[in-house]
């Protein structure tokens, strides 16, 4: 793969509802961030990846109407239709074909539409959909399978949405920070057994941009490249009965393609910082199996034994997650924007202290069907 | 924003009318609602190349990427693999009417297939319900039959 880096990030608050603003209009404040981040005007964009999607729009070929706010006029642009790591994904395809430079801009109003009926949507219309299944009850299923498998238990999960509300407090683009204890999260309204209120991330509103560019206009002077160590993303089954939900098979094989890359044969020696997609509790320790962290149904132990806090030797997700702020589409993009300014040492109070490589990942799809792993490093 | 007088309200604007769709259910998904009208069991299809049977039937086996035709008849009862009591509001995309809660969404190896069917269980007490455990299909009678997936109305655990 030839080189190219992550030059320009931004991101807006992430909040409940954002009346002063209609989509297109997140779209164009996280551009022009974006490109103030690179020291770019909107002229040194070539190329453009929009991402979004119709049923969380309410319109047809969302992707149309943000062209404008992403200073998409006249140039070659594109929509992916899933989470914010494939829409990099896809504009680093496209910097690695040759264009210098692309703009990738990701918006979603969770406020907008209902979300039960846009995640029911996920589903087959034949057979699945009129039994009301959406993204909190596959959720809710996929954790009886996970905590099943491993004799994992409820209050171990909940220190996950202790640890991830805790980090948020340090930042200022967080929805959800909070205080809170194991026992408050036990105590929370059930949603669906066994998944309890703050196991469950909230409905947000929110945009983010990245800008990556080729080598040469990445070393130019005066940018701060995060170079793109390694990429990959896996997909398995659409059908959730067809895959075995406690087994991320399509996550291990992205994060083995990506750590081949990367030259990295230890992540939990060899990364300094993750940012994973969780925007259910028990998400966070069984992407970390599929990560390599540790073995299948040990990651559930790792927030008490100190691992992946602040602190910990490989602290997950210091920006306090999905959990604190879940833009659909969105919240990929913002873990790979987090994992550039851990590198950059720019995170302000949630920086981890000397981090070098840090590792950001997505997913699409119910349960995590397809995901998308990224590495990158402060060296190139 | 605004550079001069008094902030304007924010204002909203609602679209009630749902989007309607049409789907084809296909060749092998409407032979599946028929075998449960005629003959009130599920059936499945098999993979000649790794031998996986499939329920509901479909064309394809993704691990394989081969053709299935062979229809494999299977029984009414399965195995409960995982299980979750929903207690918020579903909306059912049919009708758009809220459905009583709590209910019970199940994960279910039935008996003869080697992927998973997902239905409700006609049990509302976590503590009742055990992965693992037998079930049954119940099936509405014939002539309530629709053709779709609430043709089976919820599988009863089985002692």
């Amino acid at each position: 793969m030839g080189k190219a880096a992550i030059v320009g990030v931004a991101q807006t608050k992430y909040e409940r509802r954002k009346k002063d603003q209609i989509f297109a209009d997140l779209v164009f404040d996280v551009t022009r961030e974006a490109l103030a981040d690179a020291g770019m005007t909107i002229d040194d964009i070539e190329s453009v990846v929009t991402v979004s999607n119709d049923f969380f729009d309410g319109r047809t070929i969302s992707g149309m109407a943000v062209g404008d706010a992403c200073g998409g006029q006249d140039k070659n642009i594109s929509t992916v239709s899933g989470d914010g790591t494939f829409g990099a994904f896809y504009g680093l395809m496209r910097v690695l074909s040759g264009f210098r430079t692309t703009l990738v801009v990701a918006h979603y109003k969770g406020s907008e539409g209902s979300v039960p009926v846009t995640t029911n949507g996920m589903f087959d219309p034949l057979f699945h959909r009129l039994l009301g299944v959406d993204a909190v009850s596959s959720a809710a299923l996929q954790a009886n399978v996970y905590m099943n498998r491993h004799g994992v238990t409820e209050e171990e999960i909940a220190a996950v949405s202790v640890k991830n509300h805790g980090n948020a407090l340090n930042n200022p683009y967080a929805q959800v920070p909070l205080r809170i204890t194991v026992a408050d999260v036990m105590a929370s309204r059930k949603i669906a057994d066994p998944l309890k209120l703050l196991d469950c991330c909230p409905v947000s509103d929110g945009a983010a941009a990245v800008i990556i560019a080729d080598e040469e206009t990445a070393k130019r002077g005066g940018r701060r490249p995060a170079w793109v160590k390694g990429v990959a993303h896996c997909c398995e089954d659409y059908l959730l009965g067809d895959r075995d939900l406690a087994d991320p098979a399509a996550l291990r094989a992205a994060a083995a393609k990506a750590y081949a890359m990367a030259g990295i044969e230890d992540p939990l020696s060899e990364i300094d910082v993750m940012e994973v997609l969780e925007p259910f509790s028990y998400m966070e320790p069984l992407w970390l199996e599929g990560l390599g962290v540790c073995r299948p149904g040990e990651g559930a132990s790792l927030v008490e034994r100190g691992v992946t806090t602040m602190d910990g030797r490989l602290p997950v997700n210091p920006s306090g997650g999905a959990l604190s702020a879940n833009p659909i589409l969105v919240a990929g993009l913002a873990r790979l924007v987090e994992a550039v300014l851990q590198v950059r040492g720019e995170a302000g109070a949630r920086q981890i202290k000397g981090a070098k490589t840090a590792l950001a990942h997505g997913f699409n799809g119910p349960c995590g069907q397809s995901h998308c792993v990224w590495i990158v490093g402060a060296e190139g | 924003m605004e550079k001069n007088g008094t902030p304007v309200e924010r204002l909203e604007i609602t679209f009630k009318h749902p989007m309607p769709y049409e789907w084809s259910i296909g060749r092998y998904g409407s032979r599946f609602f028929q075998e449960i009208r005629e003959k009130r069991r599920f059936i499945g299809i098999r993979c000649d190349g790794c031998g996986s049977v499939y329920v509901p039937p479909r064309r394809v086996c993704g691990p394989c990427f081969r053709e299935l035709t062979e229809l494999v008849p299977l029984s009414d009862t399965g195995v409960l693999t995982a299980f979750s009591v929903v207690n918020y509001p579903f909306i059912d995309p049919a009708t758009g009417e809220l459905r009583p809660i709590p209910y019970t969404y199940g994960y279910i190896r039935l008996d003869g297939a080697d992927n998973i069917f997902s239905h409700l269980i006609n049990e509302k007490d976590w503590h009742k319900i055990k992965v693992g455990m037998r079930v049954r299909a119940v099936f509405k009678n014939p002539e309530e039959m629709e053709g779709n997936i609430q043709d089976i109305k919820y599988f009863d655990l089985l002692p």
